[in-house]
């Protein structure tokens, strides 16, 4: 096996080990593809799936110093506000756009998830799922929840736009969006039983019906 | 006094061209000669040059002194030394006077073969493709079959975007500050402006004013004035500025206002030290390039033959070059699948923050440049 293969196997046994959810959207991802990652952070996703699947990835993101941690890891970057849509892209450009763990945190909800059906084939967006038990004990409690997912307290929080699954499943149906897979997952375990009720983080992939 | 990291003393040298060079408007250049200077050492497989493009009152001289007393350092001294963004430790540096220039490449100013008397009006106007076309000559003279990268600002970029489409093999990385990959008629009408004060300046003598022994000061002076307002923004003006006054109202039109007696300084020490001619053709420069022309307007189709990395940056409060025209490059490159990273900087500065050492700015290009493989 040569270095850079073995380099490679590494790093997916380490992605795996802390994140699952990166596994999950690799699995999604085609070899070699075109993906678009809105609010890309420090790039980390994109390069796993640059060193994993030799994607031509581009990442987007607004803030100073996670653009220049993305750059510095070898990711290509583009500054810009997803709130004002995603005009610099064309139609079907991309095989897939990823929005990962962003969705709560937009204002602009909808038009986000249009604009990634428009220049994505698919989609695939990931979130908090705020009907996680403890989330629901913490407001049976008459408190909201501040958790390891939703670290923020009520005052300085940047979700505006949390949502449980059912809720989103209920926007694709309405938005006609068809959902190809849908994956819950709770500390890296996937969840089948009650996943509303049981699961910490909703990840699905979509495409324009 | 020298500061730390700078690349020293330096000196400009001169490349003569015995071969002729055809012009984008037919015009023929018999010979010609290319001032630059050097920084750092080209490194043994010559993988390591990176060439800088200036803008409109750009020189060759980019970085360092010329004594250990000179005033001022080269003009993008804050980026290019030893441990600086643009490292001189890995990259061997190539500043250039653009041809028409008036800092001792072939321009206006320079005695024609031809009569032996100054061009003057008779020299060619030029165009950001024979500049690009000159500078690969002056890439061959050096032994450089390929930059590691071309970078430039404002007019500068838009011959680093040339560079990406004249000769995609030979360039590597293509770093587009502060440019467009066209004018806007608004931009354009404030170059119209400035060769207008210069063109209608008596003593412009149709552009022979070198044969009477004068030149169109108060022109080149008016020019530079308007060009000064349009590369601040408002709010940058504002802070400088505001409405200070030297010594209160005097109910005259001396500069009372501080922004006044910026704006003549700027305008007299340029006139004193730059040629008209020259001034002209590099507006005219700015006005001509449209690589998607010859594509129906189409950037994307005009730049599909593009194989280089590009590193394109804009700043918030550029007006003259705004962030939505960088975007149209990057647009462009995206459209293509090209290897494109975008940074959009906050900066209160306008055009000019492009030669400002901002700490995020200077990191955004330091962390770029220390990716790219010499």
């Amino acid at each position: 096996m040569s270095q850079t293969a073995q380099n490679n196997v590494n790093i997916t046994n380490y992605a795996l080990q802390f994140r699952q959810d990166f596994a999950i959207i690799s699995n999604w991802v085609g070899f070699g593809s075109k993906v678009l990652d809105l609010g890309c952070g420090d790039g980390e996703l994109l390069q796993f799936l640059r060193l994993s699947l030799e994607v031509k990835g581009y990442g987007v993101e607004k803030d100073d110093a996670n653009w220049l941690a993305c750059m510095e890891n070898g990711s290509n970057v583009i500054q810009m506000d997803l709130e004002d849509g995603l005009s610099g892209f064309e139609d079907q450009s991309f095989d897939t756009v990823i929005l990962s763990q962003t969705l709560q945190a937009m204002h602009n909800t909808e038009e986000i998830v249009q604009e990634m059906l428009r220049v994505g084939r698919e989609v695939i967006v990931t979130f908090p799922n705020f009907g996680y038990w403890r989330n629901r004990l913490q407001i049976t409690n008459g408190r909201m929840p501040v958790s390891k997912t939703l670290p923020y307290q009520w005052y300085d929080t940047p979700n505006v736009h949390l949502c449980t699954i059912n809720d989103f499943d209920q926007f694709c149906k309405n938005h006609k969006i068809s959902i190809l897979e849908r994956c819950v997952i709770t500390n890296s375990q996937t969840v089948h039983f009650m996943p509303n009720l049981l699961g910490n983080l909703a990840m699905y992939r979509l495409k324009a019906a | 006094m020298l500061e730390k990291n700078s690349v020293g003393i330096v000196a400009a040298q001169t490349a003569h061209f015995e071969q002729a060079l055809t012009l984008k408007s037919g015009a023929v250049l018999p010979q010609f000669d290319l001032v630059y200077e050097t920084y750092g050492k080209l490194n043994a497989d010559q993988s390591n040059a990176v060439l800088i493009c200036h803008a409109l009152s750009g020189t060759h001289h980019v970085a360092g002194k010329y004594s250990a007393d000179d005033k001022y350092p080269g003009w993008w001294d804050n980026l290019i030394g030893p441990g600086k963004p643009l490292d001189t430790n890995n990259f061997f540096v190539i500043g250039v006077n653009n041809l028409g220039g008036c800092h001792g490449s072939t321009g206006p100013s320079s005695i024609n073969p031809a009569n032996g008397q100054p061009w003057g009006a008779e020299f060619p106007v030029l165009t950001v493709e024979d500049w690009v076309a000159s500078q690969a000559m002056l890439a061959d003279y050096l032994g450089i079959k390929q930059l590691a990268a071309v970078v430039g600002g404002s007019l500068g970029g838009m011959q680093a975007l040339q560079w990406t489409l004249a000769y995609p093999e030979r360039v590597r990385h293509a770093l587009v500050i502060a440019s467009a990959p066209n004018l806007t008629a608004q931009n354009m009408a404030f170059n119209e402006v400035a060769r207008q004060a210069i063109i209608t300046d008596p003593e412009f003598h149709g552009g022979d004013y070198y044969a009477h022994g004068v030149v169109p000061r108060r022109g080149l002076r008016i020019a530079r004035m308007l060009g000064h307002i349009t590369y601040l923004s408002d709010d940058a003006m504002g802070a400088k500025f505001g409405r200070k006054l030297k010594d209160g109202i005097r109910y005259s039109f001396d500069a009372e206002f501080e922004m006044e007696s910026y704006l003549r300084y700027q305008g007299d020490k340029f006139a004193g030290e730059f040629d008209a001619n020259t001034y002209l053709r590099m507006t005219r420069a700015l006005d001509y390039y449209d690589p998607a022309l010859a594509f129906d307007n189409d950037l994307s189709a005009a730049l599909k033959t593009v194989q280089a990395s590009f590193l394109v940056v804009s700043f918030t409060s550029d007006w003259r070059f705004s962030p939505a025209r960088s975007r149209e490059i990057v647009k462009a490159l995206l459209d293509n699948e090209r290897t494109v990273s975008y940074a959009e900087v906050t900066a209160a500065h306008g055009h000019d923050a492009f030669l400002m050492p901002d700490a995020h700015y200077h990191a955004i290009l330091r962390t770029y440049l220390d990716k790219v493989r010499v």
